[in-house]
């Protein structure tokens, strides 16, 4: 997006505007692209000739684990332009997509959890990407609980913003966590230079990320009117305080 | 123990709380609106 289209977004009742506009059709076309990915990969896709029927699981712990990475890195992202070019919305991102990120964050674990246990034989194993995972989870609630408690509610923003950046570091970590040690976790079989999925089970997997992509867009767009109604009605008792004062 | 209750368990756990998070959002997006439309 160019620069000066960014900075008509900055005008939150314009975004607000667009906002309501898109948030019925993400909404919308997420729920019926995720209905479709479910579907076939519960009732299309073959069973795995290793893993069996416990493959379907693939379909939403793998959207999960890309949304928990990738919600991450655009929060932090957020963070880092607060910090920049004082982006009226950037500060709002970060606390609209904590708690977002935080839920796919937790579905992954658990559904890794379900699924590891009929394929490895434990619901847990402290390995490298694991454990990875659950420091992403954690610093979620970090940003959450910072922007959530801290009195000064600038200053909370500032400092989980902080989190939110220094936290990239774990971003790598996990991606490389299975390359760089033993792990009971198979290798990535999606990289950009091919894919080692067949196709009768890639496409599901496509189309099910892509309606949780969107209803992940919605989210943090409801997220984010949410936080800016709450603003415009704490502004309103500011001036009538003043006023009263 | 059966595979197909692994596979029901992890959708129940993703869609249950994909319904718990779109709610939330959506309940609380309306009172918030509702609220500043009132004040304003």
């Amino acid at each position: 997006m160019a620069s000066t289209d960014l900075h008509a977004l900055a005008n939150p009742f314009r975004f607000q505007r667009l906002a309501t506009l898109l948030t019925p059709w993400l909404l919308g076309l997420g729920l019926a692209l995720l209905g479709l990915g479910l579907y076939l990969g519960l009732f299309a896709s073959p069973p795995d000739y290793l893993q069996g029927e416990t493959v379907r699981i693939l379909y939403v712990h793998v959207p999960a684990a890309w949304l928990a990475l990738g919600g991450y890195l655009g929060m932090a992202l957020a963070a880092l332009s607060a910090r920049i070019w004082r982006h009226p919305l950037a500060d709002l991102s970060v606390q609209a997509i904590a708690p977002v990120g935080a839920f796919f964050a937790a579905t992954c674990l658990l559904t890794g959890s379900i699924w590891g246990r009929p394929t490895w034989g434990t619901w847990w194993v402290w390995d490298g990407r694991l454990t990875s995972m659950l420091v992403l989870f954690l610093l979620y609630l970090g940003v959450i609980a910072i922007t959530a408690l801290h009195e000064d509610r600038a200053r909370g923003l500032k400092m989980a913003g902080l989190l939110a950046i220094v936290g990239t570091v774990n971003l790598p970590i996990i991606k490389f966590s299975v390359e760089w040690w033993n792990t009971l976790h198979q290798p990535a079989s999606i990289r950009l230079s091919g894919s080692a999925i067949h196709p009768d089970m890639l496409t599901p997997l496509l189309l099910s990320a892509s309606g949780f992509l969107l209803l992940f867009a919605a989210m943090v767009l409801m997220r984010m009117r949410t936080l800016i109604a709450g603003q415009r009605v704490e502004a309103r008792a500011r001036r009538l305080a003043a006023r009263h004062a | 123990m059966n595979q197909i209750a692994f596979v029901a368990a992890a959708y129940t756990v993703t869609l249950g709380g994909l319904a718990a998070m779109l709610g939330w959002c959506l309940l609380a997006m309306r009172r918030a609106e509702a609220a500043s439309g009132e004040v304003r």
